[in-house]
């Protein structure tokens, strides 16, 4: 089975889904609900199917590898393969598709478009956000990149909020920005491998193979780093996502910040630290010092927000800033870390907001704080559901979270103690508006108007309950998560030529120690 | 005592341009003798007919590689290539000038060009629905002389091709049926500065001559390679030739015509011209410099660089200021001129290649995007203006999305054929060794890229107003033409290997 086309049979089934979603009489919305649902689980088969063949200790880079000639005059190539980082984004892509389906079974019921589209929106994400994570080509990467906008543009102008196109623009002008600077840099990165070879290519391995002169990898490093760090978002690139989330729809919204966002970590990951090795280390102080920005300006501004959709796109912004402090510290504890958190953060994130989304099914749309409290007395299971995911939000241990978060800081303590001593302070603004979210909304006393309010029905439970029990498994037992990634990040750890410190200060390296003993 | 024998004449590898020069002359027959009440309908099939069997013909002759008329004629691949490239265009053009279902007086011409504007003279002639039907003998003249143009051997045929395709085109600047001061302001423009711009091409090839003793393009070229020093004369010879090419294509510092030229010409000539023009004029362009002055080529590529890089900069970043959608892409044509400049600079295989290439998918964006300009209205006509634009997205998606795909491809967005164009030339360009001129083209790129995106963000991003223009319904012709370039800029942008296999296939300039 080695050979059979793997990543594109598992790209081509939503969009598939999403043609025969779209052929559904627009009459029959629930027919064209489930068959979206299904084409979901067919994908997530499929993923789980080929995660089971993936070796972890492979000697190739890429596995499941596919190449076919695109544009052969500009040694452009449709190729496509995984390593264990790819395959855990993918993973996380397959997996919260069909929970957004499920959970955001309602959500485009009264918006300006139909509501198969809403839904085949949702599947022709998921091929584009599987083409991203597995292209081999960076201009394929790129195309996947700025291809995105397109379904998401429509998910938040067309179903979104009263503020719907406002945000869709601010969120489509603030990528095609990031995507330009991308495309010049992509034009320049051509030009240099065609100078060094002799062939202009665009072959990712290729590329890193190539010895680009420190000064231009700084110039082209800047436009691959830029279109990121918008994505990502790093501070202060930010300012659209508030917008976007809280106009969106709750389901756009686990999709967007759950996995689109993860795009831009995994392109600095991938991309800027592989291929433009000597600019990411010159450059890695100063995205260092923005990420610690980000991780206290996120969670300072999370403190102050009323509408909870806002709140967790800021505290998301907190959480980015940890997962990029995490790739830019140069230790494998570190950049492992920040994969982990990747997943953890698509995860709680995804359980956040559809908790969000189910408050505010039961609220008319309404997602203020103050709309809320006492909600455990009548729906002491939606409480139960989001006590859940605002601790994984807030890492605590025994959630996957945790993992991540630690090995985070456990990778910057080994470079950076004081970086890793601040940035720590962070938790602590976490674990405060986290909480201060929960108690306003789920204790005290009963809001009056909530007396009716309903706990939640099966299918409401039924999208939940596999994210939060992957929050809370992979918090206990997080090896099959790091036995794929950490080859992956071993292996761009020599890319770049970066080695662990040898740590001497007492209380580390038996925490390191620790952290291995995982690892194994 | 000197016998005159009749140069040797290949009719066949002439039969595109013959076909055309003859449907040209048959039109002004029609002209004469059919009543009026019939030669719009004979016009119209005669046109279409003449320019598709044309393009057959050329199919046929596809492999044809021929020098004919004692040299004056050159026959090769990149001929061919342009010659169906100007067919095509020139098909779909046709289309535009055929429409008449958008404005509600007919087409998009003047009743009769001689009435002045405003006249009760005037009044008449559109009160009785009288339409004019020289434009279309217009047009395959202009179309016989672009067809010449792109495959002239020597500097005099290369001038009377330059004329025979420049003066039906002032005329039919001057014809627009609304704003008619605009246009005949703009047609008077463009033949004074054109008229000014052909004397330098003749002064230009009559220096030649005077330096080489020929006005062949191959052996001007060998005679620049046995002859040394005092190259003086053929310098300032070169340099107003190129002015005159340079003038055609729109390029900085020669480009001050355009915008009043599209703004003011009817939009469907505009989009005729805004693409065929340039296919002819690079298709010259590259001839002239390839065959006839290869041997100076230290000389020239410093000059196509310097005007590549203005018309660039310049186009693009007056390009942002514009408030008229015409006036818009007139700047935008300079920017793109410079582009193409890119690769001709190149003067490689590789480079001939990307510049037919771009010339070819180019082309359709043009057509395409003014066939949406003409069929954006409000009551006194086509509304160019970019305030006019605002939230089209919102009352006609389609079209307004249409339109989006084409300033996408304009400012070469990948997945349309406007990127794999730019690279290609970009490739080229660094294939020959000027990397830092496509550094500059990338900087441009992005400046460029702007202007393109705020017409989308117009439409699509603002709420219309009561000022905002709407979408006439075309009839069966506007919409194939869109249809078509629309198609052709997605697909050349997915799939483009073919197309640059054919380019690539058809070889260089025969000499």
């Amino acid at each position: 089975m080695n050979n059979f086309p793997w990543l594109t049979t598992i790209g081509l089934i939503p969009l598939l889904g999403s043609v025969i979603v779209m052929l559904v009489p627009k009459a029959n919305a629930a027919l064209a609900k489930s068959l979206a649902l299904f084409f979901s689980l067919v994908t997530l088969g499929a993923v789980i199917a080929m995660a089971l063949q993936f070796e972890g200790n492979s000697t190739e880079q890429f596995q499941f590898a596919e190449s076919y000639s695109w544009i052969p005059a500009f040694g452009i190539n449709f190729s496509l393969g995984i390593d264990g980082i790819a395959l855990v984004l993918i993973a996380l892509a397959a997996t919260l598709v069909p929970v957004v389906i499920l959970g955001g079974w309602t959500e485009a019921a009264n918006a300006q478009g139909s509501v198969k589209g809403y839904f085949a929106l949702i599947l022709v994400l998921e091929t584009l956000m599987i083409g991203v994570f597995a292209a081999t080509d960076v201009f394929l990467f790129y195309v996947f990149f700025e291809a995105m906008l397109i379904p998401v543009y429509f998910m938040i102008g067309r179903y979104g909020g009263p503020q719907r196109s406002y945000a869709a623009v601010k969120f489509l002008i603030y990528s095609l920005v990031g995507g330009l600077l991308m495309l010049a840099a992509l034009v320049g990165l051509y030009v240099v491998s065609y100078q060094m070879t002799g062939v202009g290519t665009f072959d990712f391995t290729t590329l890193v193979g190539l010895d680009i002169d420190p000064d231009m990898q700084k110039l082209l490093f800047m436009g691959f780093f830029l279109a990121f760090a918008i994505k990502a978002p790093l501070w202060p690139f930010h300012t659209w996502l508030p917008d976007s989330a809280a106009q969106a729809q709750p389901g756009t919204s686990v999709l967007l910040i759950g996995v689109l966002d993860k795009v831009g970590t995994f392109g600095m990951l991938r991309y800027c630290l592989e291929i433009f090795p000597d600019a990411s280390e010159f450059y890695a102080p100063f995205v260092i010092a923005f990420a610690v920005i980000g991780i206290f300006y996120g969670a300072l501004v999370a403190l102050k927000q009323t509408d909870m959709r806002r709140l967790f796109a800021y505290s998301s912004m907190s959480h980015f800033g940890f997962i990029i402090l995490g790739i830019f510290v140069f230790t494998t504890v570190g950049q492992t870390g920040s994969v982990v958190y990747m997943v953890a953060h698509g995860l709680s994130t995804a359980a956040l907001f559809m908790g969000v989304g189910y408050l505010m099914a039961r609220r008319n749309g309404s997602a203020q704080l103050s709309s809320f409290g006492g909600v455990n007395k009548v729906a002491p299971v939606l409480a139960g559901f989001f006590l859940i995911a605002a601790l994984s939000s807030l890492a605590l241990p025994g959630m996957v979270s945790f993992i991540g978060e630690f090995m985070v800081l456990l990778g910057t303590f080994q470079k950076y103690m004081w970086v890793g001593a601040i940035a720590t302070v962070g938790i602590v603004i976490t674990a405060a508006y986290v909480l201060r979210v929960y108690q306003k909304t789920m204790t005290g006393p009963l809001n009056p108007d909530l007396t009716n309010m309903k706990d939640l029905n099966g299918r409401e439970i039924a999208a939940l309950v596999p994210v939060s029990i992957m929050i809370i498994a992979l918090g206990v037992f997080p090896a099959p998560l790091l036995n794929v990634i950490e080859p992956a990040v071993d292996r761009i750890m020599i890319t770049v030529g970066a080695t662990d410190p040898e740590i001497t200060v007492g209380l580390v390296p038996s925490a390191a120690a620790g952290i291995e003993g995982i690892v194994e | 005592m000197n016998t005159f024998a009749a140069p040797l004449i290949d009719y066949s590898a002439l039969g595109p341009i013959l076909i055309v020069v003859v449907a040209a002359l048959v039109s002004v027959l029609i002209e004469a003798l059919v009543p009026r009440g019939a030669r719009r309908f004979l016009q119209v099939i005669l046109t279409f007919g003449s320019l598709v069997t044309a393009f057959v013909w050329l199919i046929s002759i596809r492999n044809t590689r021929v020098i004919t008329g004692d040299g004056a004629v050159a026959i090769d691949g990149p001929g061919l290539v342009m010659q169906g490239t100007i067919l095509l265009l020139a098909i779909f053009g046709a289309m535009l000038v055929s429409e008449r279902s958008l404005d509600s007086m007919g087409d998009s011409f003047a009743p009769r060009a001689s009435a002045l504007p405003g006249s009760v003279d005037e009044r008449e002639l559109a009160a009785r629905g009288h339409t004019q039907t020289e434009i279309w003998t217009l047009y395959l003249f202009a179309v016989t002389g672009m067809l010449l143009f792109v495959v002239a051997n020597d500097l005099l045929i290369m001038f009377v091709a330059l004329e025979i395709m420049s003066l039906p085109l002032y005329l039919m600047v001057g014809m627009a049926r609304r704003r008619r001061l605009l246009s005949q302001e703009a047609a008077l423009k463009y033949f004074v500065l054109g008229a000014f711009a052909s004397a330098f091409f003749i002064f230009g090839a009559a220096l030649v001559y005077g330096y080489t003793g020929t006005i062949s393009l191959p052996e001007i070229s060998e005679s620049i390679s046995a002859t040394t020093g005092e190259t003086g004369l053929i310098l300032i010879g070169l340099a107003m030739l190129l002015v005159g090419l340079f003038f055609k294509v729109g390029a900085v510092p020669f480009h001050q015509w355009t915008p009043d030229v599209y703004q003011g010409a009817p939009t469907p000539i505009t989009g005729f011209m805004g693409a065929a023009v340039k296919v002819a004029a690079f298709g010259a362009l590259m001839r002239l410099l390839y065959v006839g002055f290869s041997g100076m080529q230290w000389d020239w590529e410093i000059i196509i660089w310097i005007v590549a890089i203005l018309s660039m900069v310049v186009g693009s970043l007056i390009a942002i200021t514009q408030s008229d959608i015409k006036r818009m892409l007139a700047y935008s044509a300079v920017a793109q001129s410079g582009f193409i400049l890119v690769g001709v600079a190149a003067s490689t295989a590789a480079g001939i290649a990307a510049v037919m290439f771009y010339l070819i998918a180019y082309g359709f964006v043009t057509i395409g995007a003014f066939a949406v300009i003409s069929m954006v209205r409000d009551s006194s006509g086509e509304a160019t203006h970019l305030s006019k634009w605002a939230g089209l997205g919102k009352k006609s998606p389609m079209v307004a999305a249409v339109f989006s795909i084409f300033m996408l491809s304009l400012a070469g967005i990948p997945l349309t054929s406007g990127f794999v164009i730019k690279f290609s030339v970009f490739a080229a360009a660094i294939e020959a060794g000027a990397t830092w001129l496509v550094l500059v083209a990338v900087g441009a790129s992005v400046i460029a890229a702007f202007f393109y995106v705020r017409v989308i963000v117009v439409m699509f991003f603002s709420d219309p107003t009561e000022n905002t223009a709407t979408v006439a319904i075309p009839s069966a012709f506007t919409t194939i033409a869109l249809a078509a370039g629309a198609t052709i800029t997605v697909v050349l942008g997915i799939i483009p290997a073919p197309l640059i296999d054919l380019v690539s296939n058809a070889g260089i300039f025969i000499r």
